[in-house]
């Protein structure tokens, strides 16, 4: 009986203990953290990962979808001449709109850090009016301006005795006017992104620097260019993958034409997978922007990580 | 103010004679005892034009017993072409789905067959065009219903007073309203002399090169009518042709005398084209006229729509039919097999025609000479001759009579137009030729 007694009491401490560890884990900041977090977990599971994988899928499918061709479908694709095309097109695409994003975000941000306060506040507003509106209604605009018959652009052109410029017509132009709207609507997203690292400069450093007698190229070049590395870095990152990504853009404005020479990946995966009935080949162009995402992101990533353990 | 309190035990004995009567009770015939059913429609884009749908579906779901919903959703975006994939693929989705030309073939595995509706049909109605046939048939086996909302004849849309003015040409007397064609002089010869009379007087035809559906119709048709195939019926390719390389030749030229910034036109281009007075000719169903009635009434007295030019092989026009059709995975079949039925008799064709002004074509022979086309205006009889009433032109689609899984494909890649345009832009006749056959390889994927 004295046994008994014992080993209920042991049983009871044991409860006790595991009641104890259980309120403590909940406790634990790191648990409430994840709960908090589950939801978005949950979403991301549901929304991103569970497509990533079912076109991973897709693309191993012949185009009735009926049989499992594995890698097929890549090879296919490898010796399509307008896939090549979309390749460069994409990184041209890319490129240069990320190109231009920065140097007129990181332009901007310092003008607009130079305005005093009060003033400042409208400014920044404004500013980030392209990157509020959607894209596929500011587009709309944009295609009304470009218009084959009705451009506003060339409208005013004319006055100048230039034009009519085929804006959306030569692969040039049509290359020019997406990458244009890309630029307008994306600029603003670099523009907030660097006005905050350049607020987050010590003004110490700029005062240290004047010191030394360093000019204005100086100060930048050796000052605020090394404390907005990172910045910089994850906001090219960031808008290289939504760049390439891009469709809207182009989808409204060509369709990808004149001859194929403005489409993206998406753009051309939409057109194959959708309005030709090629799902699996559709899946497999757009998983093609993937390896290349992941070199891109395996650079810039590197060096933001070795430039943090140097701090 | 008295207020009365329910007690727990009268809630209880409440409840419970409810639930009594309820599970004995007599089984009474519903308002709704057939069942549902879940329509998707194309969103037409003639004001006012749903209702009839509505109202048609409305009348028979009353008289059926049939509890039904529908969705009206548009063609812009391809939002039609995505939902029938979404719908496809999730084995799920209403019963009914309204979808283009090429879409009944791109999915006939997960489509109910059809024939027991059709056949009744054809009886009542008449025979249906070839590329009906073509569009919605399968070994024998109906996959969809011919829609009469949505389907059209891209045909040209003349300016009368700029044709007779610069090209010479009375196209009220070529096609005259109310009696057959006398349009023999009407050939590709005669339509390349008029466009470039028009381009001079500086109104040039509106025919675009881009890569949606107007352009590549045009296309499609000038092609077939000098016999040019890239893919022949039995699937084979045949882009190396001398009617290939006549039908580019011709483009060619034709290209020379269209608005410089062609290739970026899309569907909306061509009616632009023609509301703002700039050009001479379009090709295109009566949408474009409809709105110039309303924006640019100057313009619409203006407008004939008629047949198609002639060329060596015949004369083509671009016909792009709707279909109705009923998934396998429907959970209604049969009720939903009734409205196709009702939907499809004389006088809901009619009541179609008349909402759309005219714009809506059924693909039955005795549907053609409806008194709608006949008084529309101004100028009245403008639409006499948009149905094709006389037969004398081949109703057809670009890229037949390749099987249409691949012709799917020349038709959304807008090979077609891409050929031209790359010929034209200074590429040899045989560099686009080669062009052209590498593409068609690729959309022999199975």
């Amino acid at each position: 009986m004295a046994e008994v007694v014992v080993q209920q009491g042991r049983v009871a401490r044991t409860g006790t203990r595991k009641r104890g560890s259980l309120r403590n884990a909940l406790g634990r900041k790191s648990t409430v953290a994840f709960f908090l977090t589950l939801p978005l977990i949950l979403l991301i599971v549901l929304l991103v990962l569970y497509p990533a994988f079912y076109s991973v899928y897709l693309a191993t499918l012949n185009k009735a979808m009926t049989k499992f061709v594995g890698l097929g479908n890549f090879t296919f694709l490898f010796k399509r001449e307008t896939f090549w095309m979309v390749v460069k097109q994409s990184c041209i695409f890319a490129i240069t709109a990320v190109v231009f994003k920065a140097l007129i975000g990181f332009i901007v941000a310092h003008f607009v850090h130079n305005i005093p306060g009060k003033k400042q506040r409208k400014w920044r507003g404004m500013l980030l009016v392209p990157w509020v509106i959607p894209p596929a209604m500011s587009t709309l605009a944009w295609l009304w301006l470009f218009d084959p018959s009705y451009s506003a652009f060339n409208y005013t052109l004319s006055f100048f005795g230039v034009g009519p410029i085929p804006w959306l017509g030569d692969t040039f132009w049509a290359r020019f006017s997406v990458i244009l709207v890309n630029v307008w609507y994306g600029a603003p997203f670099f523009l907030i992104m660097y006005l905050a690292a350049l607020k987050s400069v010590p003004d110490q450093l700029y005062e240290a620097a004047a010191i030394d007698g360093a000019n204005w190229w100086q100060r930048i070049w050796y000052v605020t260019l090394p404390m907005m590395r990172n910045i910089i870095a994850i906001t090219t990152l960031f808008s290289l993958i939504v760049t390439f990504a891009n469709f809207d853009i182009v989808r409204i404005l060509t369709s990808g034409g004149p001859l194929d020479t403005t489409h993206l990946f998406a753009t051309w995966a939409f057109q194959v997978g959708i309005q030709s009935s090629d799902i699996p080949l559709g899946a497999c162009v757009s998983l093609f922007m993937v390896p290349i995402l992941a070199v891109a992101a395996i650079f810039i990533l590197r060096d933001v990580t070795k430039r943090g353990n140097e701090a | 103010m008295s207020r009365k309190t329910l007690t727990r035990r009268q809630f209880v004995a409440a409840t419970a004679m409810s639930s009594a009567a309820l599970i004995t009770a007599p089984y009474v015939r519903g308002a709704y005892a057939a069942g549902k059913l879940s329509i998707g429609f194309w969103d037409h884009w003639v004001p006012g034009a749903n209702s009839a749908s509505t109202e048609l579906v409305n009348q028979w779901a009353a008289k059926e017993k049939v509890e039904v919903s529908i969705d009206y959703i548009t063609s812009n975006n391809k939002k039609i072409e995505l939902t029938a994939a979404a719908e496809a693929q999730a084995k799920s989705g209403h019963d009914i789905l309204q979808m283009p030309s090429w879409w009944p073939h791109a999915y006939s595995e997960n489509l109910e067959p059809l024939n027991d509706v059709m056949e009744p049909l054809i009886k009542q109605n008449g025979e249906v065009n070839g590329t009906v046939k073509y569009l919605g048939q399968s070994g024998g086996k109906w996959l969809a219903v011919p829609a009469t909302p949505g389907s059209q004849i891209k045909g040209p849309c003349s300016r009368i007073d700029l044709m007779k003015k610069y090209a010479g040409i009375d196209v009220q007397e070529m096609y005259p309203a109310g009696s057959p064609p006398k349009a023999d002089n009407w050939t590709l010869d005669t339509f390349l002399k008029a466009a470039e009379a028009c381009q001079k007087g500086g109104f040039p035809f509106g025919i675009g090169l881009g890569e949606t559906t107007d352009s590549v119709d045009t296309a499609g048709a000038i092609f077939q009518s000098f016999g040019a195939e890239l893919v022949n019926a039995k699937g084979d390719i045949t882009v190396k042709t001398d009617q290939v390389r006549q039908a580019l030749e011709y483009y060619k030229k034709l290209i020379a005398f269209l608005p410089p910034d062609a290739p970026s036109w899309d569907d909306a281009s061509n009616n632009k084209w023609l509301i703002s007075g700039r050009g001479a000719l379009i090709m295109n169903p009566p949408s474009a006229w409809a709105v110039a009635k309303r924006d640019a009434p100057q313009v619409a007295e203006q407008c004939w729509t008629h047949g198609c030019p002639a060329g060596p092989k015949g004369r083509f026009a671009p016909f792009l039919p709707y279909f109705w059709g009923v998934w396998s995975f429907g959970k209604n079949k049969e009720a939903a097999k009734s409205l196709l039925l009702h939907l499809s008799s004389p006088s809901s064709i009619e009541k179609f025609v008349a909402v759309s002004g005219g714009y809506d074509l059924p693909a039955y022979a005795n549907m053609t000479t409806l008194k709608t086309w006949a008084e529309e205006g101004p100028p009245k009889g403008t639409l006499y001759h948009y149905p094709n009433p006389y037969n004398h032109q081949t109703l057809s689609i670009a890229a037949s009579p390749a099987p249409p899984k691949i012709a799917q494909q020349i038709y959304f890649q807008a090979t077609l137009t891409k050929m031209a345009l790359r010929y034209s832009r200074g590429e040899t006749m045989e560099q686009t030729l080669a062009w052209a056959e590498g593409e068609c390889e690729g959309f022999m994927r199975s």
